[in-house]
């Protein structure tokens, strides 16, 4: 996939979504990413996930920082508006255009290098301001461009590809969203796009920060025995709290539903997120159990994923900040400008 | 060529002689001036002299005659020195004249210094509750004894009220003493506190006890306020709410900032200006967003996330701010996105004084982030230019697609200065720059963002959002071609960083030109100035003028330098530059950008921190001149 160049023409009955777009539509330019990097199949999965919601392309917004998960929005979404920023601070850059246009959506993409290092208070801020956007770690726990250095989510006691032992303590990015306020928190694993479609459906139809981390393992340095972010590792040890289907709300359906077998969670927008349980313990409207949940599963070595917390209701900073509904950069002197009268005013005032 | 830097303490004559003597009144020679002097309140951090030092400026305002007050105030919330400067002059000279005239000595941590400030003739008030002995005064200063904490706890029982109106007793005392109307002061209190009866009752009463204190118990001075018709329509107040209203006039909508001193009053400012004009009155709801970031980082990045998606921004900080956010102010030059930055400078490097005013990051502005860069920078003179200003860094932004720099400092910014009014002209449009829409896109345009289509080497962008499917590109930090696809050749890098000189070229096309001031007679010699020095510096050139040392001057308004400084400098033989920083960053940057010959600029340098003065000026330059006229004319003897 990743060095065969893309065939300009396609096959002219390929399906087309309700807004008249093929799944092509929704693809970008050919990734330069090492053959077989679970960072494509995030980025297959946002093709997914944006096709089966019907978006237009170019209403969408896609922010990164530096690394390879921030060179991905390049390879998705070729007819969107991308900013591949500085090293760890895209949530600053993207707060900063959500609030000159309220009307597009917003998909940060960001590594773990990225944002559990130099970008951690960044990641830290734009979680509890509340700012309305899908923000996907592609986590490899290693630094892949510059060949293999551990990250900050690396595992304590996993070796690196040359045999060298973490002695650190993670940063486990999904702890820190679900405290710091973030209303929509999920875990996903690259090798499970049936898993990551939905949960990036639902991320993208959410009304605040919405974060999903997505164990991605790292061909090239971090996929060897010792990594606890390889393929095996996160096969073997994963745990699927819940399974979700997103449904739109024009779309609504019941079917397939057993009682204290599935829950629909509708959101503000009227969109409904399916959880099915496959935990019948878990609950994922209460962030402290979430996180409590989370922990204790760390603790026994497993890597839980799914939908670990939704609050449906969730409301974000331009509510926070009452901004008009128009967006901020469709405003004119006519709108901004008090004018001359009012100036003499303030001139009179300052005498 | 040797830097000139006449120590800070060097006296000289003043602005207006005739009206600044020194007679004898009996034993004591004291300065006898209308309208015409310097007095300085010295204080404890935190003792709510603030607001009380602040009124009585205005009072003086308020009949007529100008003035120009200073803060200098440690960097502590309280307990540290503090003290409030308030130059009284008819002659409307608005920058510090140097040495004080009168003291309001009420620090005992600081009476020494406070005391060795004034002139010979000067005045000394102070608090004489207290007894001193008579090795804390001087012989030729004449002593102004009132027992203010006495008067104080007799009237009131709350230790606070006894610190505050300490503050109001001695203003009416001064009010008396100096021929301030004590009804212009009750004016200022009633529209200070319209609607708190109760606060305005008790102000106005303390102001009272100073009056009549004064009116029996001391003798009038030679320093005296007499009504006057100077001030004119100009207005009194202070560049950071300025700047802050220019934002809100250049149509900024999005504000991220971080606290730092001197720059954090633009950010409070602009909040409350916003609040005032920008929330629609039906629904409530707020034409602007304001973030306060988590640090300069973030803030930068805010700014600069919303200048891609085509919203003014902002940010106000200061020297360290800038440290920090230059990373991002490379991308943004790289990357072409409108950014406008407020920086009021202080003292640096790194904490340096953080309290205190210099003008020192002119270099770190110019060039700030790693590779070739170069920014624009504007330089404001006061508030009413910070004002102009500030609604033009957000035009020159848009239409330039850079970072511009708003380079004030916390002289004009912290401190209020009397200055003409705002002015706005109703049928002016803001300056959007190239932003392609979706009907030219729709039409066929060609659109490829880095491409220098019309010559002036700022190319075309698009919004995010705009069209289906024309128009959108990648934004990034690293090299390209001019369809915005990621390049790594040469020559694609090479078209880049060429058209961004042009573009740099266009800029000094576009931004403020410098303002001439030529001499009265014709000279070789000139000046170069910017920023808060004007007002000293104009008042040097009389001064100086009066030695018989002729100077045109030339005040900067921006960088890059448009082609009137070249000529400037090119038709005199020798040039002054005058600047708040050690290693002559103005001359540095002149000398680089114009390849022009050092040894004909002469620095002429300020940065202890206070704001430069007149004084400093005529004697540094008037110095130097006499002395290269002496060492000539010896020349010329000894080839005869």
């Amino acid at each position: 996939m990743t060095y065969i160049a893309k065939p300009r023409l396609h096959h002219p009955t390929l399906a087309t979504n309700k807004v008249g777009y093929t799944r092509r539509d929704y693809e970008g330019k050919i990734s330069t990413l090492c053959a077989g990097c679970g960072h494509d199949s995030i980025s297959a999965a946002i093709i997914e996930a944006c096709w089966e919601l019907d978006i237009e392309p170019h209403r969408v917004a896609k922010l990164s920082g530096i690394g390879c998960s921030s060179k991905t929005p390049d390879y998705f979404l070729g007819a969107s508006h991308g900013f591949n920023t500085v090293h760890g601070r895209m949530p600053s850059v993207l707060t900063g255009a959500n609030l000159a246009n309220r009307d597009l959506l917003y998909l940060g993409v960001s590594g773990d290098g990225d944002s559990a290092s130099i970008g951690l208070g960044q990641f830290a801020h734009a979680m509890r301001r509340g700012v309305r956007m899908a923000y996907i770690v592609e986590n490899n726990g290693v630094y892949g461009l510059t060949k293999g250095q551990f990250s900050a989510t690396a595992d304590q006691g996993s070796r690196s590809k040359k045999g060298v032992v973490n002695t650190d303590s993670p940063v486990d990015l999904v702890a820190m969203a679900l405290q710091l306020g973030a209303s929509y928190v999920g875990r996903g694993f690259s090798g499970n796009k049936a898993q990551l479609v939905p949960l990036i459906k639902g991320a993208i139809s959410h009304s605040g920060a919405a974060f999903i981390d997505v164990i991605s393992p790292c061909v090239a340095f971090n996929n060897h025995p010792g990594s606890t972010k390889s393929y095996d590792y996160v096969r073997e040890h994963n745990e699927a709290v819940s399974r979700i289907d997103f449904i739109s709300g024009r779309d609504e359906i019941t079917v397939d539903m057993g009682p204290g077998e599935v829950v629909d969670v509708r959101q503000h927008d009227g969109t409904l997120l399916r959880l099915r349980s496959l935990h019948p313990d878990y609950n994922p409207g209460d962030r402290y159990a979430a996180m409590a949940y989370m922990q204790r599963h760390q603790e026994m070595g497993e890597v839980v994923t799914g939908l670990l917390y939704v609050d449906p209701l969730a409301t974000d900073l331009h509510t926070a900040l009452n901004t008009c509904d128009r967006p901020l950069n469709a405003l004119g002197p006519a709108e901004l400008c008090p004018g001359a009268q009012a100036l003499e005013r303030l001139n009179a005032s300052l005498r | 060529m040797s830097a000139v830097r006449p120590p800070e303490g060097a006296k000289a004559p003043s602005g207006n002689s005739e009206a600044h003597e020194v007679t004898s009144a009996g034993a004591i020679p004291q300065i006898e001036a209308v309208n015409d002097f310097v007095i300085k309140f010295a204080n404890v951090n935190g003792s709510g002299s603030a607001s009380a030092n602040e009124l009585f400026a205005k009072a003086i305002l308020r009949m007529g005659v100008p003035v120009s007050p200073r803060n200098i105030f440690p960097s502590n919330i309280q307990g540290l020195p503090t003290w409030y400067e308030v130059r009284v002059t008819e002659e409307g000279h608005l920058g510090r004249r140097g040495g004080t005239d009168m003291m309001v000595a009420m620090n005992p941590q600081t009476w020494d210094a406070d005391l060795a400030e004034l002139e010979p003739g000067g005045y000394l008030f102070y608090d004489s509750t207290r007894p001193l002995p008579p090795s804390k005064f001087r012989s030729d200063v004449r002593v102004i004894g009132m027992p203010l904490t006495e008067i104080c706890n007799a009237v009131y029982q709350d230790p606070r009220q006894r610190q505050l109106f300490k503050n109001i007793v001695y203003v009416g005392a001064l009010a008396i003493l100096l021929g301030i109307e004590p009804e212009v002061v009750e004016k200022l209190f009633g529209e200070q506190y319209k609607g708190k009866e109760k606060l305005l009752a008790s102000n106005v009463q303390a102001l009272h006890l100073g009056c009549d204190f004064a009116r029996e118990n001391l003798e009038p001075l030679g320093l005296r306020v007499q009504r006057a018709d100077r001030v004119g329509h100009r207005i009194f107040v202070d560049g950071n709410s300025a700047a802050a209203l220019g934002c809100v006039y250049g149509g900024a909508t999005v504000a991220a900032w971080y606290p730092i001193t001197p720059s954090s009053s633009v950010a409070e400012a602009f909040q409350k200006y916003c609040t005032k004009f920008r929330v629609d009155p039906a629904t409530g709801q707020q034409r602007f967003a304001i973030v306060q970031a988590e640090d300069e980082l973030a803030s930068i990045g805010v700014v600069v996330g919303a200048g891609w998606n085509g919203a003014r921004a902002f940010t106000a900080t200061s020297g360290p701010g800038i440290s920090l956010m230059t990373e991002f102010i490379g991308l943004a030059y790289f990357a072409e996105i409108p950014v406008t930055i407020i920086n009021v400078q202080r003292g640096g490097p790194s904490t340096g004084m953080p309290t205190r005013t210099q003008q020192a990051d002119i270099l770190s502005c110019a060039y700030a982030s790693h590779g070739d860069t170069k920014h624009v920078l504007l330089f404001p003179e006061d508030p009413h230019e910070c004002f102009e200003h500030a609604a033009a860094a957000l035009d020159l932004a848009d239409r330039l697609q850079t970072p511009v720099f708003l380079m004030t400092d916390l002289d004009i910014g912290m401190n209020q200065r009397l200055c003409a009014p705002f002015a706005w002209d109703d049928s002016k449009a803001y300056d959007r720059g190239k932003v392609m829409s979706a009907e030219e896109l729709e039409a066929g345009r060609d659109f490829g963002r880095y491409k220098d289509v019309d010559g002036d080497g700022i190319p075309w962008r698009t919004l995010p959002g705009t069209h289906p499917t024309k128009g959108s590109y990648f934004t990034r930090g690293t090299t390209r071609d001019a369809y915005a696809r990621y390049s790594e050749r040469g020559p694609d890098y090479i078209y880049n960083m060429e058209r961004l000189l042009k573009k740099f070229a266009t800029a000094a096309t576009l931004v403020p030109q410098p303002v001439l001031r030529p001499a009265a007679e014709k000279t070789e010699l000139g000046v170069i100035y910017f920023g808060s020095t004007s007002p000293a510096m104009h008042e040097a050139l009389q001064a100086l003028e009066a030695r018989g040392i002729h100077l045109d001057a030339l005040r900067l308004r921006a960088f890059p330098f448009p082609d009137s400084v070249v000529q400037f400098l090119a038709q005199h033989s020798q040039v002054f530059v005058v600047e708040q920083n050690r290693d002559a960053q103005m001359r540095n940057l002149l000398v680089n950008e114009l390849d022009i010959d050092p040894a004909r600029l002469v620095r002429v340098l300020h940065f202890d921190g206070t704001p430069i003065t007149a004084r400093f000026i005529v004697q540094a330059i008037g110095t130097h001149v006499e002395k290269t006229q002496a060492s000539g004319a010896a020349g010329t003897k000894e080839s005869a």
